[in-house]
């Protein structure tokens, strides 16, 4: 397996500010507006993000969720192992609501697509955004594009994106992996 | 471990404690999502389920058709009472003419114990017991292990009594198997006449006076009185059984501790347990069927992840 890093420590802080300024720009103070953090992974970035709107741009009352999307998605009963489900977070409703979804990584849209089913069970949002730290461009098998973007990158089908947390992972990054033989 | 070690759910005999555990960590999620203000999701909506109930039931019955229906799965119900099982029909017969219509899985309450295994090894169809005769009923009892975790936070070395007619109850097996797995103590308490023999071969103890086992007891599991045992002489009088074995508040206010109440419904209101009981914080009754859902949402997708379409 060999690894090219995409982003190192630094430039994901500055990727993250540029995301969140941006959040800003079309949110202003974030009244109507709701975060909600696809999980797994989307839970880590959602949570950075919502940190740095609250201690560096004074962001209160910052609605944010977490949204598993399990049983929203298509691929069940594909895989060798059943879908395990992780929790769900949402303890208000999206109705009327800006809503951005956050992922990490962004690549054929199908977990997409299934978020947005299963946004529908908490109310009907006035728009949905997205935002994501990697797009994965040319990957995509639904027409579905990020509204905020940290970077793009063009990764062959048999190459993995990974995006690495301070405090999950140790540290912060994301590495493009490659298998030896492909 | 993320997947059943078995095929078809016929009885917590044949779960390990893994498979008891991934179905309890499932429903964890399913009770979020029938707590919803929209309780559907779309996983099952290419899977056709057949509930089909030789035996009456109401609550199961409504308990699984809804679990069904809020994981979107086309659902057709069959009642043996108004069918040609009445004719002669057998079983695989009646059962292959379901599956003729391209159903994946059957969710089956038969009065003869073992018909879920018969049936497993017979028709090309995934199986779900919802009882079969005095044998098991293990949706029920994982629902009720679930709800004392719920209340508890563990099952390791809780001290759980079943009272009631444990002779005739599937739901008193299986729940012996399901608490003995996941590392509960297990006591039986009710009269001579209703306590099977040799039962303490399954880890069990006995006890025949409910005050003694109340006093063991974190929690009192009280089984129904089946009206038909009422006139079969098991036990002298309806009274009688009520005077040594029902729980009443006076009972529970000279133990020196809290104990938890449930029982699996309909109950027979002033003869297991009084309707003061039956109504109190101790009772967790509503609890268990509002679990019995999430539970049943459980097993019906995992048992469905293993259905692959090349079946």
């Amino acid at each position: 397996m060999s690894q090219k890093t995409l982003l190192n420590a630094a430039q994901l802080d500055m990727t993250l500010h540029r995301l969140v300024c941006q959040l800003i720009e079309n949110h202003d103070d974030f009244s109507n507006t709701a975060l909600i953090g696809v999980q797994p992974r989307g839970s880590f970035l959602l949570d950075r993000i919502a940190r740095l709107l609250q201690s560096e741009y004074n962001i209160s009352n910052l609605k944010t969720g977490k949204l598993d999307i399990t049983f929203y998605r298509d691929d069940f009963r594909r895989g060798e192992e059943p879908l395990q489900a992780n929790s769900t977070q949402i303890d208000f409703i999206l109705e009327n609501k800006n809503v951005v979804i956050v992922d990490d990584v962004l690549y054929t849209g199908r977990s997409i697509r299934a978020a947005l089913t299963a946004l529908q069970s908490f109310g009907r949002p006035e728009t949905v955004e997205l935002l994501t730290l990697i797009d994965r461009r040319f990957s995509r098998h639904l027409p579905i594009q990020p509204d905020y973007n940290g970077r793009q990158v063009d990764a062959l089908g048999n190459q993995k994106v990974k995006v690495s947390w301070k405090e999950n992972d140790g540290v912060d990054a994301v590495y493009l992996l490659k298998t030896e033989n492909s | 471990m993320s997947s059943l070690s078995v095929d078809h759910l016929l009885g917590i005999k044949y779960l390990t404690r893994e498979d008891i555990e991934l179905i309890h960590t499932t429903a964890n999620q399913f009770k979020e999502v029938i707590n919803r203000p929209i309780k559907k999701v779309p996983s099952l909506r290419d899977i056709t389920i057949a509930n089909l109930f030789f035996e009456n039931s109401t609550r199961t019955k409504l308990s699984f058709e809804l679990a069904e229906k809020r994981l979107s799965a086309d659902v057709i119900n069959f009642s043996a009472a108004q069918s040609s099982v009445k004719k002669g029909e057998t079983l695989i017969d009646t059962v292959n003419n379901i599956l003729a219509m391209k159903v994946d899985i059957v969710v089956m309450r038969h009065p003869n114990p073992g018909a879920g295994v018969f049936l497993s090894k017979n028709v090309n169809a995934r199986i779900v017991n919802a009882g079969d005769g005095a044998h098991e009923h293990p949706t029920q009892a994982l629902l009720d292990s679930y709800s004392i975790k719920e209340k508890l936070g563990s099952l390791d070395g809780k001290k759980v009594v079943i009272v009631g007619d444990i002779l005739h109850s599937r739901v008193a097996l299986s729940n012996i198997y399901c608490l003995k797995k996941l590392g509960a103590e297990v006591m039986v308490c009710g009269p001579a006449t209703l306590i099977p023999k040799h039962i303490e071969s399954l880890g069990v103890l006995v006890e025949h006076n409910l005050k003694k086992a109340l006093q063991w007891c974190d929690v009192a599991n009280m089984l129904r009185v089946q009206n038909e045992r009422m006139d079969i002489s098991y036990f002298p009088s309806v009274r009688e059984y009520v005077q040594q074995y029902g729980v009443t508040r006076k009972i529970l206010d000279s133990l020196d501790k809290e104990i938890v109440i449930m029982h699996p419904g309909p109950i027979n209101r002033g003869v297991e347990i009084t309707s003061e009981v039956a109504d109190s914080d101790q009772a967790i009754i509503l609890n268990q069927v509002e679990n019995g859902v999430a539970i049943r949402m459980a097993v019906l997708y995992l048992i469905a992840s293993k259905i692959k379409r090349d079946d």
